[in-house]
């Protein structure tokens, strides 16, 4: 099986700072990483391939710089991987990004299932990937955290729903979307590092891609941010005080007027 | 670059709501779309439809007309009586294309994270993701849609000011319903559409969670576990708390981590966004991943020996100590005063 993993550049939450002054994200020096969700959507990829054949291609729409999370995903064990890239494509919301990177997996071809996270940890929206199957008018199945089975031509998963699992059975070519919960993503092995090292990732542009630069980027984005704000958290907090038994006879006079 | 983008975006008028059914029965966060519908509708001088769509939903008309949609567009079919993603953005696109709204929300569930961004894709309009609060502009007449990012550290205002219609999600228990006068009676359109015929991906099993756990998302009451339970044997305390109070079960990455609870439990930024009345934290830190997942709770109780820890600057009720010796206190307190 062919699969497409798409991957994202986002900064590291560890160090990304917020300031409540310029309500802004501050980037600089923000080391960035790949987007926590697609790791797993790596090693699921990973794991389908050494079961059954085929090939494992990395996909990311970002800046230059994305090409070295790229190594990363090489490191890990995937095929190849490919970067798409222009100042044209920057700006984009997720319709945007939903087109290009269709786009991308159109030139590249011969796939049978793409993987992505179910959602970033920056723009958090999870529309990317149904938003992507649309666009190649393949089918979907989100917050897949099990792949119960695949064979010729179809691929059975369990997915988390709002009451329970769902079980979706799917014909290939698809696209699914993983939680964390489907696996535990492997460390680069030093193999792996020596391999990245080498690996060239190709960049392919706008023009590489045959897409249509007015739906790409800022131009080919319906949405505008027009404002953004850091949240004001503070809350009137009140520390009761005593022996377990106050502590529990006060909570529970509090609760009672809360309820 | 859609199947609709018309040139002249005032063609489009109205607030629509996707009305979200599962076997007859109403999605709870309906009634709150339509509160909020109700509003947007009024400010812009628009009336507010429903769109029905499933197997004998003739019933449901009744109550989307006493929560507030002055028109119900329903398409009943049996091929429709399940939810599925091809079949239903089908259907509601090919309405949508002709009856043009300039504004269409649907629920941030399990059903419509998956619907909309389909949709939005297939009619090349620009979707804003689980807002917690809806504006409109009344010049210009653009909804602004705020909603959190970056796992709740940003708030963003988003417009979508040259596509139609404007489309968001929005998380269930945000907004608030209207009473609902069943006096009201809602026009009814059923449009011929034409369904897909072959469909490419189907539910064919659906594993019901057992017990009384209920959808944490749309959890009143919600008691998370964190590190500080010390070993998996004490959340038997929390169940226990749980019990009494009709409460469901959460917990932070650290145990969800280590294996003691369900991953579906998890709370925070990886794991889901609650918003309960009350939220119990015992023996949680609260790192800012975890709180990403909770701050939107009325009133949060945290439990914890550390008294700097950080989750007592996001709680409204601390309580320094030893969660095993302070739950069991409060169970027998609350069994004691006959409850709440
Ligand atoms: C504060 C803020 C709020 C925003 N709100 C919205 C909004 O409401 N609506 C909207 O349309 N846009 C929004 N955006 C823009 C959005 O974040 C970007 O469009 C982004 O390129 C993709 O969306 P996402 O990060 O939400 O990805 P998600 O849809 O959450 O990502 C899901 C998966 O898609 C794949 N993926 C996503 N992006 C890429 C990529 N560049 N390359 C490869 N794979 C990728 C990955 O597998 C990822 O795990 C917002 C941006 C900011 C900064
Ligand atoms: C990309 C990323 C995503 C993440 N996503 C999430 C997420 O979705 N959800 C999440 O929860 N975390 C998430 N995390 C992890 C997060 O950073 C923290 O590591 C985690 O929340 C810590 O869990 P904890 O509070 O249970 O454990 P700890 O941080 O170990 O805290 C345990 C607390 O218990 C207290 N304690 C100890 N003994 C007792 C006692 N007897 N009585 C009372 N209190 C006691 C201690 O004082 C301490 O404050 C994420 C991390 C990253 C990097």
């Amino acid at each position: 099986m062919n699969i497409i993993v798409c991957v994202k550049q986002v900064p590291n939450p560890e160090n990304a700072n917020f300031n409540e002054k310029s309500n802004t994200v501050m980037r600089e020096g923000v080391k960035a990483i790949i987007n926590p969700l697609d790791l797993n959507a790596i090693e699921e990829a990973l794991r389908l391939r050494d079961k059954t054949g085929g090939r494992v291609t990395a996909l990311s729409m970002g800046i230059p710089e994305a090409s070295q999370l790229l190594k990363e995903a090489v490191g890990m064990g995937v095929d190849e991987a490919v970067l798409l890239s222009d100042p044209l494509f920057a700006g984009a919301d997720t319709l945007a990004t939903s087109y290009t990177l269709s786009k991308g997996v159109q030139k590249k071809g011969n796939y049978h299932l793409i993987i992505c996270g179910k959602q970033s940890i920056d723009g958090d929206t999870a529309q990317v990937g149904p938003s992507l199957a649309e666009k190649l008018g393949i089918p979907h199945i989100t917050c897949v955290d099990k792949i119960e089975e695949t064979g010729e031509g179809f691929i059975k998963c369990r997915r988390i729903a709002d009451e329970g699992y769902e079980i979706v059975q799917m014909k290939l070519p698809g696209l699914i979307t993983v939680v964390k919960g489907i696996n535990e993503p492997r460390l680069p092995t030093l193999k792996g590092i020596m391999r990245s090292k080498k690996a060239e990732i190709p960049i392919w542009n706008c023009e590489d891609i045959g897409a249509d630069a007015g739906q790409c980027g800022f131009s080919g984005s319906p949405t505008k941010v027009f404002k953004s704000f850091v949240p004001d958290r503070r809350v009137d907090s009140r520390i009761i005080a005593g022996s377990p038994e106050e502590q529990a006879a006060i909570l529970l006079e509090e609760l009672k007027k809360a309820l | 670059a859609g199947v609709l983008q018309a040139n002249d975006i005032t063609a489009f008028k109205g607030v629509w709501v996707f009305a979200e059914q599962k076997s007859g029965v109403l999605g709870s966060a309906v009634i709150e779309l339509l509160g909020e519908g109700g509003r947007l509708a009024e400010a812009l001088g628009v009336e507010l439809s429903a769109v029905l769509v499933g197997h004998n939903v003739g019933p449901m008309v009744e109550a989307l007309s006493a929560y507030g949609a002055d028109r119900v567009y329903i398409v009943d079919n049996p091929r429709l009586e399940n939810y599925n993603d091809e079949l239903y953005s089908a259907v509601v696109c090919d309405i949508i294309s002709r009856y043009m709204p300039e504004i269409f929300l649907i629920a941030s569930t399990s059903i419509g994270c998956s619907l909309a961004p389909r949709m939005a894709s297939r009619l090349g309009t620009g979707l804003t993701a689980d807002c917690v609060s809806l504006d409109i502009d009344i010049e210009s007449r653009r909804l602004i849609q705020t909603r959190p990012a970056f796992g709740g550290n940003l708030m963003a205002s988003i417009i979508c000011p040259y596509h139609r219609p404007q489309m968001c999600t929005i998380k269930p228990r945000v907004m608030k319903a209207v009473s609902p006068d069943y006096l009201r009676r809602a026009e009814v359109i059923a449009p011929r559409v034409v369904i897909p015929g072959a469909v490419n991906a189907s539910v064919i099993d659906i594993i019901k969670d057992a017990g009384q756990r209920v959808n944490l998302s749309e959890a009143d009451i919600i008691v998370s576990a964190g590190r500080g339970m010390e070993e998996p044997r004490n959340l038997e305390m929390i169940y226990e708390l749980a019990g009494v109070l009709g409460a469901s079960v959460g917990g932070s990455r650290a145990i969800v981590d280590a294996g003691w609870l369900d991953y579906r439990c998890q709370i925070g930024q990886t794991g889901k966004t609650v918003r309960p009345k009350v939220y119990f934290a015992c023996g949680i830190s609260g790192a800012i991943q975890h709180l990403a997942g909770i701050t939107a709770s009325k009133l949060i109780v945290a439990i914890n020996s550390d008294p700097d820890a950080p989750i007592f600057k996001v709680s409204h009720l601390g309580i320094v100590g030893d969660v095993k010796k302070i739950i069991p206190a409060f169970i027998n307190e609350f069994n004691k005063g006959g409850g709440l």
